[in-house]
């Protein structure tokens, strides 16, 4: 089965309903990704199919085959950071860390799609995403001065 | 234990003949769509050793089609792709507003059409405003093609009125012939988002000119194993003026009408107020 991770051409062997997140993270290294609750409801894993956020526990590999995924690995460098993630570093947009890669795809798909840059748009982007740290205002903030191009 | 996917089986049918085909030959088959609930349970390991019938690849049932007297969603269409389409947007706007109330982004983005009404919840989101729409729910099976109209398509808690062996192909959204005087989709549920609703409500209502009611048509979610119109009360306010004696004869004729339970997400009574209120506020105008 083929498939295209963070741009590149993959195969994937492995059972065909293994989940997508576990091909990220088992055959593919990439673990970046992380799983919250398993069961769709924290957004935890976050990752892009064909641009758009989707939760990767919840799809199985052979539902990705021939499409297009985007993983946290595929945003920026530490010592190249993107806009997103230059602005959750300034606002204090990351507390223990674990919501993070799926705050900053959902808020990176949200914008690329033309999405505002409002608090209220914001907040409704990221809905499925969960943060127990309680850090929604500021994971807000990082994300309205990110679009808004301020540190 | 959680979901073994060595354990697994997966089928991939190409076009709705081959679908019907291989659920034909694999009766036991789950079919698969947008994953929402399906891969949940999968994830919990109460689907190992099962095979699964992924109809993703069926592209004909993906498509959004505007007909002459309507409008034509395939089953894999998504609650996204519903919110993003012009057409849907002015004719069906209770639909549109309660997919965006499907779960969030997420959820919106795979969550499927066909998929909410195969799945059967009392609490599916888009029931009411099917209901209202009298939506069609078109299936394929081994002996063709059928139509069933949505308040024939439930028969009880996550069971349809499916036959063995067939699929939903399609749901058709029948243009009124009159545009609705007024329109509103609410859902009450412990966030606006994720949450999965506590009761939910469609309605709308045709003014006449001379300030009668032509028609009305009212559903809940929530309150019963299926989605519930209610009739009795459409019938009721029927050739009536909105007025605060008939608006509180009808709330009455509600709450004769439904019987909500006690579960964990909330209880009769509040259900049961809740539920009323809504309906009051949306025939005196007050919720838009």
């Amino acid at each position: 089965m083929k498939l295209t991770v963070n741009g590149k051409k993959k195969s994937f062997k492995g059972a065909p309903f293994k989940r997508l997140i576990d091909a990220l993270r088992e055959d593919f290294a990439l673990t970046g990704t992380k799983e919250g609750c398993g069961e769709g409801e924290c957004g935890a894993c976050t990752v892009l199919l064909d641009g758009e956020p989707v939760n990767s526990c919840l799809i199985p590999v052979c539902q990705a085959a021939g499409r297009k995924v985007e993983t946290i690995e595929s945003m920026g460098a530490p010592e190249k950071l993107s806009k997103l993630q230059a602005g959750f570093l300034a606002c204090g947009g990351a507390q223990c860390g674990i919501c993070t890669p799926g705050m900053l795809m959902t808020a990176h798909a949200h914008l690329k799609g033309g999405g505002k840059c409002d608090d209220a748009s914001v907040r409704t982007a990221l809905a499925g995403n969960l943060c127990r740290c309680t850090g929604y205002q500021d994971i807000v903030k990082s994300v309205v001065a990110a679009a808004k191009g301020k540190k | 234990m959680r979901g073994d996917a060595k354990s697994m089986t997966v089928l991939s049918p190409r076009s709705a003949a081959e679908a019907v085909k291989t659920y034909a030959k694999v009766p036991t088959a789950l079919p698969l769509a947008g994953g929402t609930d399906l891969m949940v349970g999968w994830n919990l390991g109460q689907l190992n050793g099962r095979a699964v019938l992924d109809l993703s690849r069926v592209a004909e049932w993906r498509r959004i089609k505007v007909v002459g007297d309507g409008v034509d969603l395939g089953s894999l269409v998504t609650h996204a792709q519903i919110q993003a389409h012009p057409v849907l947007r002015k004719r069906f706007p209770l639909l549109v507003a309660a997919c965006a109330t499907v779960g969030a982004a997420q959820i919106q983005n795979r969550g499927t059409i066909g998929g909410n009404i195969a799945n059967a919840s009392p609490a599916g989101d888009t029931f009411p405003a099917l209901a209202v729409y009298e939506a069609t729910v078109r299936v394929i099976g081994p002996n063709g093609r059928r139509a069933v109209p949505m308040s024939e398509i439930f028969a009880g808690v996550k069971k349809t009125t499916l036959k063995p062996g067939e699929l939903i192909e399609a749901v058709f959204l029948p243009f009124p012939d009159q545009t609705p005087t007024r329109g509103v989709f609410r859902k009450v549920g412990t966030r606006a988002a994720q949450a999965i609703s506590k009761t939910m409500f469609a309605g709308l209502i045709w003014t006449a000119k001379n300030g009668e009611l032509a028609d009305a048509r009212l559903a809940f979610g929530s309150l019963a194993p299926t989605v519930k119109r209610l009739y009795a009360v459409e019938g009721f306010l029927r050739g009536r003026r909105l007025t605060d004696v008939s608006i509180a004869a009808a709330a009455e004729l509600m709450t004769n009408d439904v019987s909500p339970i006690d579960d964990i997400r909330s209880t009769r009574e509040y259900r049961l107020i809740v539920s009323r209120n809504l309906l009051i506020a949306f025939l005196k105008g007050e919720v838009k």
